[in-house]
């Protein structure tokens, strides 16, 4: 089971409280769990990635096991404690703006 | 009619003011998507019930929502906002060739005639339509694909396109206005566009006569009299009477003729509302005192109103799409500003009152009157 951390902003949007649950067969990695996010809540399709480009949009980020993944291509395997539900994948908004 | 509903979009979130007829008492409801940028909200002329919203966020993007009952519940709708065909290139500050690229919907403007029909505005400047309540977006690509699209550039705020007319007389008449390429006329919904700008003057660029390249900030039409067209440019408030074949300016007795809204009286097209700005820099009031200015000959000759509003120390501004009137019998306009009050006249501008005065900068002020 892989838990999702999302924004404040993006729970209100999904109208969801407290983490995401994902069944996702292996290898689990950030595209796979984005397309998953987008498929159950398609309100989120373009909020964090470009719905043309498919990149993360440039103010959001993606930490795992106190690693900022945010950079990492978008097909690369998620840590095994993400896969194995220890730890969350942490979508958050960055600091910017006001 | 039984009242009237002010929806106003915010840097921070949309609220909605209602009111009755008497527009004495108001119930300010809000924030409705609080922390997001509501560049505009509007509602259908012939389903009120029916609204829309542009959320956006530097952080998440685009959104559009719909409520289909008055902005009390909102419905997350379609927001893939696509270029159709070879995107190309504009013009960017520096005189350089920069593909377009979707930033936000800067206006919505509801079908005259279908609640599930609704144009948007973006910038980069491009137009889309949406006959399915938002849910589908398609680009009309003719306006973008101008053949003198590649020689626009953006604003100070951004190449948008911020100002969409549905002709209540010919259904296939648009006008359209982007910053800082101009005025556009369709006369075949869009199919086609041709640039109405011939009277314009424009010291900014260097060719005054300039087919585009002027920065247009507002365009208002009385819906009896189609063909006459009123306009808050970046400097001087202009007329036409023949759809935009010739401006004439009319800035006339005005303190400055910068200014972002514009606006006509309900029931007298011949009346007009500016907000004077100082500019080139500033964009406040000209000597800190918040003034509505009239005209009831239809430009150059301007009144201003002042009952109500700071006359000291006032230095806010009042964005393009932040002024409305509403169709009441007595005509009641509202208009809100950077520092977050939302103003209204219950008597065609003789006297103004504060509905809010501490919302986020006000970014949009639409009124529905509701049955």
């Amino acid at each position: 089971m892989i838990r999702v951390v999302l924004p404040a902003h993006l729970k209100n949007l999904a109208k969801v409280t407290g983490e995401l649950q994902l069944d996702l067969a292996e290898p689990v990695t950030r595209d796979a769990v984005l397309d998953a996010i987008e498929a159950r809540y398609p309100m989120l399709r373009g909020t964090i990635r470009d719905r043309q480009s498919g990149k993360r949009r440039a103010f959001i980020r993606f930490y795992a096991c106190e690693e900022d993944l945010s950079n990492d291509p978008p097909d690369t395997p998620l840590p095994k404690r993400v896969v194995e539900g220890d730890e969350p994948f942490i979508i958050l908004g960055a600091m910017a703006g006001g | 009619m039984t009242g009237v509903r002010v929806l106003v979009g915010t840097k921070k979130g949309a609220f909605t003011l209602t009111s009755d007829g008497k527009r004495g008492d108001w119930t300010v409801d809000g924030p409705h998507f609080g922390g997001w940028e509501i560049y505009h909200i509007n509602g259908s002329k012939v389903d009120p019930n029916r609204i829309y919203a542009s959320q956006s966020s530097g952080w998440f993007g685009q959104v559009i929502q719909r409520s289909d009952d008055g902005g009390k519940t909102w419905t997350t709708a379609g927001n893939d906002f696509a270029y159709q065909g070879e995107v190309g290139d504009h013009l960017w500050y520096d005189g350089t060739p920069r593909p377009w690229e979707f930033k936000r919907i800067w206006h919505l403007e509801p079908s005259l005639d279908d609640p599930d029909t609704v144009y948007a505005g973006a910038e980069d400047a491009a137009f889309y339509i949406s006959r399915d309540a938002g849910q589908s977006w398609k680009e009309l690509t003719a306006l973008r694909q101008h053949k003198t699209g590649p020689s626009w550039q953006p604003g100070a705020g951004g190449m948008c396109l911020h100002t969409i007319i549905l002709d209540p007389v010919n259904k296939d008449r648009i006008f359209i206005a982007i910053s800082a390429a101009g005025a556009f006329r369709s006369d075949d919904g869009g199919e086609s566009w041709l640039p109405i700008n011939k009277g314009l003057r424009s010291g900014e660029i260097p060719d005054e006569d300039s087919e585009v390249g002027h920065c247009v900030h507002r365009i208002a039409q009385h819906p009896t009299r189609p063909d006459t067209l009123f306009m808050q440019k970046h400097w001087h408030v202009m007329r036409t009477d023949d759809a935009g074949e010739q401006w004439t300016k009319v800035s006339g007795n005005l303190p400055s003729d910068f200014g972002f809204p514009i606006a006509v009286h309900a029931h007298e097209p011949e009346t007009v509302y500016v907000i004077p700005i100082k500019s080139d820099s500033e964009h406040y009031p000209p000597e800190g005192k918040l003034r509505v200015y009239r005209s009831r000959t239809g430009g150059n000759e301007w009144e201003p109103l002042t009952k109500g509003l700071p006359q000291s120390d006032c230095y806010v501004n009042i964005y393009r799409d932040a002024m409305a009137v509403d169709t009441l019998e007595e005509c009641g306009l509202y208009f809100g500003t950077t520092g977050g009050q939302v103003y209204h006249s219950a008597d065609g501008g003789d006297s103004w009152t504060p509905i809010v005065r501490d919302l986020p900068g006000v970014l949009s002020v639409e009124v529905q009157v509701l049955p």
